[in-house]
């Protein structure tokens, strides 16, 4: 069975002369279907850098990657946003969601640029918001929710159009600890349920939710770990 | 996400931003209420011209004495003058088959008085066929006819301007006016044309041509011949013929032509011609102002495009292409201009019910139709350079851009 992820030797070099920076120093690491794995380091060894590379919205300056059997370094621009399109669902820090547009338009959102009609969209968007226990808040605008409403919206949006990644960075970074129980318990349900989950984190306490962790030191992995 | 979700959205963050999408549709909006407005004024312009010229007679084409020369003409040739036979023998059917009417005149200077009112104007002697010619209907009284004619009776049609100013609030049909010491009868009142670039067509006095020669001018030369063509498309024809029985009759041929043809068709072809420049110059002028404000949708679009890149780059991360972005962002810039070309066309219908310099304006559907279509390209025109560099905005960089 292809894995989900396959990076060989990934490597990314931020400048040129003196001034260059090795942001990622030939990383390789597969992750299977299924697998929940967590990246962990320290500020400034190469997480949202591999991150990047991993969610297709950058390209790796020397390496293989191949997400799904694809090989992403040879695509150019527009296929790089199907990838995204179909393959990913992205959970960022600061959730952002679109400003002025109701959550229910959020979560349809990636559906409408795949071309999903309308109607089957706004069902299964529903369902997603339903998913993340805010079927009573769809036509909240992102500034009428709290920041674990938004967030849930966030993951909502990421799940809505089944992509073979779910990709989150720091996704509990700005959430009290309520908030960030009910998205890591989100997080554990799509685990349960088969999803494919990559997400950076600080917190040795969400890292725990993982099957497996691997932590950065200077754009290498230095400890690659199976939980429990 | 098809084109009509991309309007909506397009509609929805121009409201969003109401008192800056408003500013920006401003300058749209005075653009084309300018163009439509000031093409309207010209049409204006032309129309009230092209009616004064119309009102001189319907088809009408009038002979001259005279070479076209002038003064300076040959001294060898005779002058021939133009004569009640020359008028007879081109109302020939045989000869000149596409002529309807031709009537002779002449012109005298008149002062008339009616009781203790007294006023100056010109009087025009002709045959009764010179009313149909010159389109002169009367609204009140009646026409004096043949007979009238053969007979040299003293009777007369009087304009709306002689009538106002002999009889007052009088009725004149019946009364009696004197004109140079002659006396005459008011037979009936003229339809009023009104006042145009040729000045007050109703100051005039029309009454037959033997009266006016034997009381006021003598036997001369006639002032002209009025010809009216059997139709506007047999104009070229009935010229062409007129010139026929007259170059026979006077003996000449084009080199050596003693008397000189005024064209009405031509003449509205040459004063529209010019007028058609000149509208389309002021359009033109005013066409600038709807670059400016083209302009200041690129403007309100770069700034829009800063405001939101963390939103492009969002939209690009879950997989807008930048077809999409693009359109999105080329949409709202249309949307932009369009609403602004409504609210011209709205303000340009309002002004131009006002008449100003006695020019009634005259909206040209072309130019509403042109003003919109315009009003599109600029959207998509000064859209276009924002809404691409939206389309390019690399995604990770976007999404740190705060
Ligand atoms: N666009 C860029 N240009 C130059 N250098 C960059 C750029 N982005 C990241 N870097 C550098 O690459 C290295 C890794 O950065 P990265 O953002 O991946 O760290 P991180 O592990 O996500 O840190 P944090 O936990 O603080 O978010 C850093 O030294 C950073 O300065
Ligand atoms: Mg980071």
């Amino acid at each position: 069975m292809t894995p989900v992820l396959d990076l060989v030797d990934v490597t990314k070099v931020y400048g040129d002369g003196d001034a260059v920076v090795r942001a990622l120093d030939g990383v390789s690491l597969t992750v299977n279907t299924g697998d929940y794995l967590a990246i962990m380091g320290a500020s400034g060894s190469g997480k949202s850098t591999l991150m990047n590379i991993i969610g297709a919205l950058d390209i790796a300056t020397a390496g293989q990657y191949h997400l799904d059997g694809i090989d992403i370094n040879t695509l150019d621009e527009d296929a790089l946003s199907i990838v995204r399109n179909r393959k990913i669902g992205f959970i960022f820090q600061s959730f952002n969601l679109i400003p002025r547009t109701t959550a229910l338009a959020n979560v349809e959102l990636p559906l409408a640029y795949r071309g999903v009609k309308r109607g089957e969209r706004r069902d299964r968007a529903k369902a997603a918001l339903t998913a993340v226990g805010l079927s009573d808040r769809m036509h909240h605008r992102p500034n009428e929710l709290s920041g674990g409403q938004q967030q849930r919206v966030a993951v909502a949006r990421a799940l809505v159009a089944q992509p073979s990644l779910l990709l989150a960075d720091e996704p509990t970074g700005n959430l009290d600890s309520r908030a960030t129980a009910d998205v890591l318990k989100l997080l554990d349900q799509m685990h349960d349920e088969g999803r494919t989950i990559v997400m950076i984190t600080h917190e040795n306490d969400v890292a725990q939710h993982a099957d497996r962790v691997i932590v950065l030191k200077d754009g290498r992995i230095d400890e690659d770990r199976l939980n429990r | 996400m098809n084109l009509f979700e991309s309007f909506r959205s397009g509609v929805q963050s121009i409201l969003a931003n109401r008192l800056r999408s408003g500013l920006t549709m401003l300058g749209i909006m005075i653009g084309v209420a300018a163009v439509i407005v000031l093409v309207a004024f010209g049409q204006g312009a032309s129309n009230s011209i092209t009616g004064s010229i119309e009102g001189l007679g319907t088809n009408l084409i009038t002979v001259f004495p005279g070479t076209a020369g002038g003064a300076q003409a040959d001294a060898n040739l005779a002058v021939k003058d133009l004569t009640v036979d020359d008028a007879v023998a081109l109302n020939d059917q045989v000869l000149a088959p596409d002529i309807s009417a031709a009537a002779p005149t002449k012109r005298a200077r008149v002062s008339c008085t009616a009781g203790t009112l007294s006023h100056s104007t010109a009087m025009v002697g002709s045959w009764p066929a010179y009313f149909e010619i010159s389109n002169s209907e009367v609204s009140e009284g009646g026409y004096f006819t043949n007979s009238d004619e053969l007979d040299g009776r003293r009777v007369a049609v009087i304009g709306k301007t002689v009538a106002d100013n002999l009889f007052d609030e009088a009725d004149p049909i019946g009364k009696e006016m004197t004109c140079n010491g002659v006396p005459f009868t008011v037979l009936g009142v003229l339809v009023s044309k009104g006042a145009s670039g040729f000045g007050d067509q109703d100051d005039t006095i029309i009454a037959p041509l033997t009266t006016v020669r034997n009381h006021l001018t003598g036997i001369g030369s006639l002032d002209t011949i009025a010809v009216q063509a059997a139709s506007s498309q047999t104009q070229a024809q009935a010229q062409e013929q007129l010139t026929a029985v007259l170059d026979a009759r006077h003996d000449v041929e084009a080199a050596t032509r003693d008397y000189q043809i005024f064209n009405q068709a031509s003449l509205l072809t040459t004063v529209n011609q010019a007028l058609g420049i000149f509208t389309a110059l002021l359009g033109a002028v005013a066409a600038i102002s709807l670059l400016v404000g083209g302009i200041g949708i690129t403007n309100i679009m770069l700034v829009s495009v800063t405001e939101r890149t963390r939103e492009i780059g969002i939209r690009k991360a879950i997989g807008a292409s930048r077809r999409v972005i693009l359109l999105q962002f080329l949409i709202e810039s249309t949307v932009l201009s369009l609403i602004g070309a409504f609210f011209g066309l709205v303000l340009a219908f309002l002004v131009t019910r006002v008449e100003v310099a006695g020019i009634q304006p005259a909206i040209v559907p072309a130019s509403v139709l042109g003003a919109f279509v315009i009003s599109v390209g600029i959207g998509l025109f000064f859209g276009s350079y924002p809404a691409n560099r939206a389309a390019s905005l690399r995604p990770i960089e976007a999404l740190r851009h705060e």
